[in-house]
């Protein structure tokens, strides 16, 4: 590794450690009603929604009551997206005329949007009209994150509450998370980004007269370019900070608009794991034991550093198939180095590596390179990354309420083998919270075998291959750990708009969705119900290096044994070939 | 202490044998449905059995020798867990045959009306009903569990607790409840029965060591739920590989689709069959290891809550301190020197055959010289107590009486023979009474020279006993009916957390209710019927086998010593059981690291000859590897079934480093084992041209 890469990875780590204390008590006092600015200046604004709603703030919600709200809120949201899409033609704000997308697509982009996922099966910029953008895609990108924080908040209060039913009001989590968090944090991130050369307007594409003239494929000249512009600058900003991915333009954050400069780059991938890093503060702090949270950002850090690490090692290396035809790849001052195929020169190796990992880990799915063209191992990382289930970081909130559930495991085995009946933070782990726990562990592994699995059967999903061969099964097991992780990030290379992955991807992104966050609420309920045990000399505890090891662990051996069959078929054998070919 | 019905041989050919049989009997899927792990393994044998005759009769997908094998090995892996759970009945069955012996079908003096002397008709034990009264006499079996209404006797309950000292049993009172199978020694009892046949306390024993009461524990259920999700997801994971496969083959245009025989034989691999296998034998171990520590449990599940025992609540008299009491000091009278004192209280104590006498005699030597003397040197007589004069003493030849005694009767008895008993004295048995300890008062005719502090002894090793489980994490209390002041200064000695003092049913019961709705579990014993409130509310409660029947109804478990400190093995025995699922869970799971690089290079080098890098463990082929990893897979459950059921080892030491040892042990050996082993099986194919 070269100082550059190294100076890059540190400075991008200290700054997001740096950040989550102070976003983290922020949100911490935002979610239990502390005065916190905002929330001061904001809250008559708060209480008229609440009003003009009919929401009853101080109804509390039992887990079930919390689970029809927010399944209520959820399709409904769906519903709006698929009909915005498809009326779109109709609706205002479409100067480009774009016309209707078609159904699967559709269903597609509205499960993809509000599961945060933000799977593009589209090209944005000559799909979607600006309305479309504006009123469907980016009003998702705030309540799908709203949505996944207010379920970590109501599993936070299972664990502070004793022998309660409810666990708080699932609209006034929503509103909460959206007014105070993420249209604040998106507006800074907006501006700054604004500054950097991100356009904002609502005037049609650009056209520019070419300085070089070209040949298009029929042989006609071709002297003009049409530059693709809209308000790209307000998606922007709540895609990379709400873990949701979906770009303005199709290329997403390798496109010059979206990603102008190197601090441009800087901000934008720190916003990937800013919130996801600093619940984890918030989660220590609203339990009364900040060592809790600081331990599970550990546990992220214990995984999310080797893989970084990892991935800017593999990309910084000569690719052998260059090597042995004398193509100089070593890192100069004029070059870069290593793999370039697929990377922004703009960007280099280390700050393409960083995003992929951070991308990857966050259940972000946005890319300022495409990991297709990433070397086999580099490619798998991504890949692995998800399939440990969005854990490392994860989706805002989803990711961890996500590790919870695998903490929920680790301290079921860890406390068998210290002779005690499980329990995390004094709440006894029993048959039904392992059911729920197990649920989540499991539902994301199904959905990424079985479609996989079948897409490689029939000639529906074998069509959509464009490189054959152990690669071609890489991408289309990377489109589905994607969906199912509700990532959205892409391996290219795989034409995935057909009804067959519109559909297939569609129902995976909604049910690993939704069928987490209806167990882990079943679990915040029952927690919620439990008595809190005090904690004395026999009880394990859960802040140390031990139990943080041992808990990165078990979300490793549960990825590790579930998809290595899969990924030895995929990017480790294209690695050995390509290495012993 | 002799203990009669305890098995350690692990060999035990009694044992052995019958174990075989029933491995085989148990593969009915009947049987195998309640284990899901298990019955994935029999379908999946059953699949490659047919596979095989597939392969013999016609087209099969690969030799029949190599399924052969395989299946072979699957069935053995089936055998083998259902040896391991064998083995445990049958250790359990061992106990109960033992104590079955001593149902012989005894005859029994049914009594016409429940009182002594009423005529009886001899009828037969298994006749006799609830309510019945019967007479049992000296040398007599007593024939059903029952209550003295009548009489005083003692009995021999060797058969039941393995104590061949004699207990007392008489009517009223604590000791009031008999056990059929015990023998009465000496007088007589009139008992009204409790208990109908097959629902006796020996009944419940059996039918609970012998696992036929078996139910599935909280704990078990979370980790079955656990165990079934891994089968599940492994079960995806070998279900996708056949499509995948079908796909490396086309895509890479060479090499053969994975055969359903190497299939199941990773998913087998994958699953955790290790603990899945060992999970029933770990349970009626368990409960096997609380019975040879002569406690009965009623269910798993007060076994299973032992181990998360957070508060114990002990009595004091008994289990904290010795029963009796011990002379501390001498406190003379005014004008009387400490040495006549001592002197008096050792002459009057020689031929007292009392902890308390001998105490007194004890002390006077140690801390006085003076030397014991033989009663009938000095031509004493000993005046022995009784319950009417409430003091015992010597008559010396020169006329001296000489009396020790509480200090109403020697007052009353100085009085008597015109003497007066001394104020000064007064004050220091005040003072005795109030730290905690008994005053003795003695006299010489009608002269009280002083008195004697008794004071209670905290027994040997207690206070250590203590600290093990603070280091456990669990927090003492002592339970008494002295006074806050004696009870502070006893705590405080024996080295323990907290105390209840003048402590009443309702107080017990209350301190109970707090603890539990503070989150804690809380542990305690009992024995009088005045326990049973607080034992039925306690989540962990051990009723002394001496007790009353109302405790033994209200505990969950049943101690046959009668030892209150038996509570700390109890919590050890659900500690155990608990990390042994833990540990055998974790290096099940970790066992699956090896496997995969044994088997999927094996199955997929044909279509990707560069995967053959993965083979880490250079095993000699395809086959070999498949084969080896199957054999490791079986024979780890025949290794570890001696640790299922002996147990892991319990060591008091803080929850971390447990973790810790218990991870570096089980989690990174599981790890690295199997790759030791999957090699050396390889190996010894390989040398026997196995394959």
């Amino acid at each position: 590794m070269n100082w550059n890469n190294g100076i890059q990875i540190l400075i991008y780590l200290v700054v997001l450690v740096l950040a989550v204390k102070p976003l983290g008590i922020f949100m911490a006092y935002i979610y239990e009603g502390r005065p916190a600015g905002l929330n001061v200046w904001f809250g008559p604004f708060e209480r008229w929604i609440y009003r003009v709603c009919g929401v009853k703030v101080e109804a509390g919600m039992t887990w079930k009551e919390y689970a029809v709200a927010l399944m209520i809120f959820n399709v409904l949201g769906i519903v709006v997206v698929y009909a915005i899409q498809r009326l779109q033609v109709f609706l205002p704000l479409n100067p480009m005329g774009m016309a209707a997308v078609t159904p699967d697509s559709s269903f597609n982009t509205a499960v993809s949007f509000a599961s945060n996922t933000n799977w593009q099966g589209y090209g944005g910029e000559s799909t979607m009209s600006y309305l479309t953008q504006m009123l469907a895609l980016t009003v998702q990108n705030f309540v799908s994150a709203a949505t996944g924080m207010a379920v970590l908040v109501a599993l936070i209060r299972g664990f502070v509450q004793k022998q309660t039913k409810t666990l708080g009001n699932f609209w006034v989590d929503l509103v909460r998370s959206t007014l105070y968090i993420l249209i604040p944090l998106s507006l800074v991130l907006a501006v700054a980004l604004v500054t950097q050369g991100t356009p904002q307007t609502f005037n049609s594409s650009a056209t520019a007269t070419l300085v070089q003239p070209m040949k298009d494929s029929a042989g006609k000249p071709v002297t003009e370019q049409v530059i693709a512009l809209g308000p790209v600058a307000s998606q922007l900003a709540i895609k990379q900070l709400g873990t949701n991915g979906g770009g303005f333009f199709n290329a997403n954050s390798a496109h010059p608009y979206e990603n102008p400069t190197p601090l441009s780059n800087f901000l934008e991938m720190l916003s990937i794991l800013l919130i996801p890093a600093a619940l984890c503060y918030t989660f220590g702090f609203m339990v009364r034991d900040r060592r809790q949270g600081w331990a599970l950002l550990a546990a992220m850090l214990v995984i999310f550093i080797p893989c970084l690490l990892w991935s800017v090692q593999i990309e910084q290396q000569a690719n052998p198939l260059l090597a042995r035809l004398g193509v100089d790849q070593s890192a100069t001052q004029f070059q870069p180095g290593g793999n370039m195929e697929g990377k922004e020169a703009r960007f280099g190796i280390a700050s393409s590596s960083i995003w992929s990992v951070a991308t990857a880990s966050a259940s972000n799915g946005s890319v300022n390179s495409m990991h297709d063209s990433f070397m086999p191992l580099g490619g798998m990382l991504p890949m692995w990354l998800i399939e440990l289930g969005e854990v490392i970081f994860g989706g805002v909130g989803s990711g961890l309420y996500g590790l919870i559930a695998f903490v929920i495991v680790a301290v079921f085995i860890a406390g068998l083998m210290i002779g005690r009946t499980p329990e995390y933070l004094g709440k006894k782990i029993e048959a039904y919270e392992m059911k729920m726990a197990s649920l989540v562990a499991l539902i994301p592994h199904v959905f990424i075998l079985l479609p996989t699995a079948l897409a490689v059967l029939i000639p529906a999903g074998k069509t959509g291959i464009l490189n054959p061969g152990a690669h071609g099964f890489s991408e289309i097991l990377y489109a589905f750990t994607s969906a199912a992780g509700n990532n959205g990030s892409a391996f290219a290379g795989l034409s995935a708009n057909t009804p067959f992955y519109n559909i297939a991807l569609g129902l995976g992104m909604f049910f690993c969705r939704f069928w987490l966050i209806i167990p882990m609420l079943a679990i915040a309920g029952s927690l919620s119900s439990k008595k809190i045990v005090p904690v004395s000399a026999g009880t394990l505890p859960t802040h140390t290096p031990l139990f943080v090891f041992f808990l990165a662990m078990v979300v490793l051996i549960v990825g590790a044994l579930t998809f290595f069959p899969a990924l030895a078929l995929g990017p480790i054998v294209e690695h050995l070939m390509l290495n012993g070919a | 202490m002799k203990k009669t019905n305890k098995i350690t041989s692990l060999f035990d050919p009694s044992i052995l044998g019958p174990a075989v049989i029933d491995s085989f009997k148990k593969l009915d899927p009947r049987h195998q449905i309640k284990n899901p792990v298990m019955f994935v393994v029999l379908v999946g044998s059953a699949l490659t059995t047919g596979l095989y005759f597939q392969a013999l009769f016609g087209h099969g997908e690969a030799s029949p020798g190599f399924i052969l094998a395989i299946t072979l090995w699957l069935w053995f892996t089936l055998l083998f867990a259902n040896f391991s759970e064998a083995m445990a009945e049958g250790r359990g069955k061992a106990q109960a045959a033992s104590l079955r012996k001593t149902r012989k079908d005894t005859p029994a003096k049914k009594l016409s009306k429940p009182v002594y002397g009423s005529s009886f008709t001899m009828v037969s034990a298994t006749s006799l009903r609830k309510e019945d009264v019967v007479l049992i006499e000296t040398g007599d079996m007593i024939p059903m569990d029952g209550e003295v209404i009548e009489g005083i006797a003692s009995v021999d309950e060797s058969a039941i607790t393995g104590e061949s000292a004699p207990v007392i049993r008489e009517s009223g009172g604590d000791r009031s409840a008999v056990t059929g199978g015990t023998r009465v020694l000496s007088d007589w009892l009139v008992v009204r029965i409790t208990a109908n046949p097959g629902e006796t306390f020996l009944d419940h024993m059996i039918a609970m060591v012998e696992g036929a009461k078996r139910q599935k524990t909280p704990n078990e259920i979370a980790l079955t739920i656990l165990l079934v999700v891994f089968t599940i997801i492994f079960l995806l994971v070998t279900v996708t590989l056949l499509p995948f496969s079908i796909y490396s083959v086309s895509a890479a245009g060479h090499g053969e689709v994975i055969s359903v025989t190497v299939l199941v034989a990773l998913l087998v691999c994958l699953i955790p069959t290790t603990i899945g296998g060992l999970l029933p034998a770990i349970g009626i171990a368990g409960m096997d290891r609380m019975i040879q520590a002569n406690v009965i449990a009623t269910s798993g599940r007060a076994v299973e809550a032992a181990g998360d025992v957070d508060v114990l609540l002990l009595d004091k008299t008994g289990t904290i301190t010795l029963g009796n009491r011990q002379a501390v000091a001498f406190f003379p009278a005014y004008g009387i020197s400490v040495e006549v004192l001592a002197d008096a209280a050792q002459l009057s104590s020689l031929s007292d055959e009392t902890p308390e006498g001998r105490s007194i005699v004890v002390l006077a030597k140690q801390k006085h010289g003076i030397r014991e003397r033989q009663i009938h040197d000095i031509e004493a007589k000993f005046v022995p107590f009784t319950a009417q004069t409430k003091m015992s003493g010597v008559d010396l030849a020169g006329g001296k009486e000489i009396r020790k005694g509480a200090v109403e009767a020697i007052e009353n008895y100085v009085k008597i023979h015109g003497g007066i008993f001394p104020e000064d004295l007064k004050s220091t048995i005040e003072t005795i009474s109030k730290s905690g300890g008994t005053p003795l008062a003695v006299c010489e005719n009608n002269r009280v020279l002083g008195v004697i502090q008794l004071k209670d002894i905290i027994k040997g090793g207690i206070k250590e006993r203590f600290a093990e489980l603070r280091r456990m994490g669990i927090k003492t209390i002592m339970i008494t009916g002295d006074n806050p002041l004696t009870a502070a200064s006893i705590a405080a000695e024996a080295g323990m957390d907290d105390f209840l003092a003048q402590a009443t049913p309702e107080a017990k019961l209350k301190l109970i209710r707090e603890m539990q709705s503070g989150g804690r579990l809380v542990a305690m014993t009992g024995d009088g019927t005045n326990d049973a409130p607080a034992l039925a509310q306690a989540d962990v409660a051990v009723a002394m086998h001496t007790g009353t029947q109302a405790a033994k109804e209200a505990g969950n478990m049943v101690d046959l010593d009668s030892n209150p400190t038996k509570l700390i093995e109890v919590v050890e025995i659900g500690k155990q059981l608990l990390m042994t699922r833990g540990s055998l869970t974790t290096f099940s799971i970790s066992n699956d690291v090896s496997k995969y690089f044994a088997i999927i290079p094996a199955a997929f080098v044909g279509t990707y000859p560069a995967l053959k890098a993965l083979n880490i463990m250079h095993l000699a082929t395809p086959q070999s590897a498949v084969l080896s990893a199957v054999i490791f897979n079986a024979l780890i459950i025949i290794f570890l079934i001696p640790l299922s059921l002996f147990g892991v080892p319990y060591r008091p030491m803080p929850a971390s480093r447990l973790l810790r040892d218990n991870l570096l042990i089980y989690g990174l050996g599981g790890l690295i084992t199997p790759f030791v082993g999957i090699k050396l099986i390889d190996m010894i194919l390989v040398t026997l041209h196995l394959v």
